[in-house]
């Protein structure tokens, strides 16, 4: 079996709320591996945002390690946390989070453009990537000018854009009605299908069962980890 | 990916700021204060005043001060003046038992040649006479002062003749009656042809034309204090012993039922010196060797490289306090961009938390801000030098006054508003970028 692409070891993250310790997570080991398609779910509370900004690398443990593509990443400082956001993981909100001022193939591009990428190869990867989520017409198109359904499909072309180790999709058919939302998982299907790495926060019981692993949380700790 | 890959792009996020980020960076800020049009503008405004009216003011300033520099100039900053004053405490000749009411004062031939014999460094000597009489052209007439010099006048003075000649040595030792028209004169009493070879009539004698001198600025009215009366008035000039022949030392002047007489000799005399090191030496030991034969104060000396001096002094205390009004506005206008900066900040939190996400580093997220702060104040500071360029060209023509724009004043305004860009979008640029990305993504 290959090496893990996420790979969380005794995890904890513990905040300081004035006098209080919030425990988030208490000691949380799980591993990912290439291909794999999972839903992290639980009730409000549980630590799942908590692991979500961790497995972004939006914030680091405070203790226990976190391997990405097999390199440790919990003790990174911010510049290094910032590239390997950049180069290996792709982000999908659940309100979507692009930026109005920018086109739909501008804000697709934005993830190239930290990385130094020549502009022509950037603005030709973007084009490709918004055809893939059936955008191509929209290329120039500002995001108010477009569906909830629409933005958060470009907003999947961003996170597909620098070709990530692991996409994060933090409720993403959460602000959807539910044929755009079932487009959009139609969508995540597809990518799973073509060998993408998913991992999906939610909880919405009829997303969280299209994936084949479901992690789920309560009060800081797995509290089962079942596949189908 | 594989592995060497991505340590080639995390060595690319270490390195240092490209040029193709920083081409990005500002073609991003352009976009985005373009969005807030008004914004930006009314924040750009307070450098604009600021840049526009440094260059406007020192430009002002600057042809002020040459117009009295140059004015001084043309006294010769190697001469010292002396002008006879009449003595304060003797406006009325006395009518206690002294002989004649004849009242006697000024500089005298004898205070001439002492001063060339004793003080070393003088090279020529320009003695004048005063007198005020009306110049006639047949039924034209005009308040003048006759000015009795002698023939190197123009050279020394820095003033030259328009037309014609000055009066010769020839003219000076045959007592000739000959003259030059200041240049007000000559289209006051000969309004159709040249005056050239013609004749004026003062009192009872006729003077023939010989020539007419150059315009010349009023010298320094208000340096040369108690003399801006006299010097205001247009001069005939004449030769010396011309002057003395037809009048005599004696002056007399009748007012309303009174009569007064004055004995005069010399109204004006102007030393050259050698060297204009020694111009402020000599002119003590003048002093003192005036001082030494006149009881009472009844001359002046004036220096014009002195008053040369105070005019640079002056002007720079001018340009001190220019400066710091300047420093001042563009203060204000420093803080006017970085209050809106940092609304700025806040309102764009969302779009920095996902820019963060996305792979931005801090140091992106400062450069963005800080390009944005630097653009706005660079285009105000551009739009200044603009309008500060262009207002005295405007000043000029409608006052008539000289403006003069240095070519340091726009480089150095602009360049301040430049550093104030930076100075001022530095605080806003880190806030942005100190920002938590969870925190900033969860913003509304």
């Amino acid at each position: 079996m290959p090496a893990p692409i996420v790979h969380f070891e005794n995890v904890r993250k513990t905040y300081q709320m004035g006098p209080v310790t919030v425990q988030a997570l208490r000691g949380v080991t799980f591993e990912i591996h290439a291909g794999d398609y999972i839903s992290i779910m639980g009730p409000s509370g549980c630590g799942k945002s908590t692991l979500l900004n961790l497995l972004g690398c939006l914030d680091r443990p405070t203790s226990g390690h976190y391997r990405l593509g097999g390199e440790d990443v919990s003790q990174m400082n911010d510049d290094a946390l910032s590239a390997v956001r950049g180069a290996r993981l792709g982000f999908v909100f659940q309100s979507y989070n692009l930026i109005q001022q920018l086109t739909v193939v501008e804000n697709i591009e934005i993830p190239l453009y930290y990385q130094d990428r020549p502009e022509a190869q950037s603005r030709a990867m973007a084009c490709r990537m918004a055809a893939r989520v059936g955008l191509e017409q929209r290329l120039d198109h500002k995001p108010f000018e477009l569906s909830g359904g629409q933005q958060q499909r470009v907003a999947i072309a961003r996170a597909l854009v620098n070709e990530p180790l692991v996409i994060l999709a933090d409720e993403p058919t959460g602000n959807l009605d539910s044929a755009s939302g079932t487009e959009v998982m139609k969508l995540f299907d597809e990518l799973h299908n073509q060998g993408k790495t998913l991992i999906l926060v939610t909880h919405d019981p009829g997303v969280g069962q299209r994936a084949h692993r479901t992690l789920r949380l309560r009060d800081g700790e797995i509290e089962s980890d079942v596949r189908r | 990916m594989s592995e060497d890959n991505f340590m080639v792009a995390l060595g690319d996020a270490f390195r240092g700021l490209s040029f193709v980020r920083l081409k990005r960076a500002v073609r991003l800020g352009v976009r985005s204060l373009w969005l807030h049009r008004l914004r930006s503008l009314l924040t750009m405004l307070g450098i604009v005043f600021g840049v526009c009216s440094v260059i406007a003011m020192l430009a002002i300033g600057e042809g002020a001060s040459y117009e009295a520099q140059e004015s001084i100039k043309t006294l010769g900053s190697q001469n010292i003046i002396l002008r006879s004053v009449k003595p304060p405490e003797e406006q009325k000749p006395s009518d206690k038992g002294n002989q004649s009411f004849v009242l006697q004062y000024g500089i005298t031939y004898a205070d001439v040649k002492r001063i060339r014999a004793t003080i070393p460094g003088v090279t020529v000597v320009l003695p004048g006479r005063n007198i005020r009489e009306y110049v006639w052209n047949i039924s034209r007439r005009m308040d003048c002062e006759l000015f009795g010099t002698v023939p190197w006048y123009p050279e020394m003075r820095n003033h030259r003749v328009a037309a014609g000649r000055f009066f010769t040595d020839n003219d000076m030792d045959e007592q000739r009656s000959v003259c030059v028209l200041g240049a007000e004169i000559a289209p006051a009493l000969f309004p159709i042809d040249s005056p050239l070879g013609r004749h004026v009539r003062v009192g009872g004698n006729y003077y023939q034309v010989i020539g007419i001198m150059e315009p010349r600025t009023v010298v320094a009215a208000k340096d040369a204090g108690a003399e801006a009366n006299k010097s205001s008035l247009p001069r005939l000039y004449i030769p010396l012993e011309t002057a003395k022949l037809r009048y005599g030392e004696v002056l007399m002047r009748r007012r309303q039922g009174s009569f007064e007489a004055e004995r005069v000799q010399l109204h004006e005399v102007t030393i050259k010196v050698e060297t204009l090191e020694n111009v402020l030496s000599v002119a003590e030991a003048i002093k003192e060797v005036l001082e030494r034969n006149h009881k009472k104060k009844d001359y002046m000396i004036d220096i014009p490289l002195e008053m040369l001096r105070q005019a640079e002094r002056t002007k720079q205390i001018f340009n001190i306090v220019l400066g710091s009004i300047a420093a001042i506005s563009l203060l204000v206008g420093g803080i006017g961009i970085m209050n809106i900066m940092l609304a700025s900040v806040t309102e764009r939190t969302r779009e920095i938390g996902i820019r963060r996400a996305l792979g931005a580093r801090r140091r992106d997220i400062i450069v963005q801000f800080l390009v944005e702060t630097v653009i706005l104040s660079g285009a105000g500071g551009a739009l200044g030098v603009l309008l500060g360029v262009i207002i005295p060209f405007v000043v000029s023509y409608a006052a008539g006054m000289k403006t003069i724009i240095t070519f340091w004043s726009p480089v150095l305004a602009f360049g301040i508003s430049a550093l104030v860009g930076i100075v001022f979008g530095i605080y806003p640029a880190i806030r942005a970028a100190q920002m938590d990305p969870v925190e900033a993504l969860r913003h509304e």
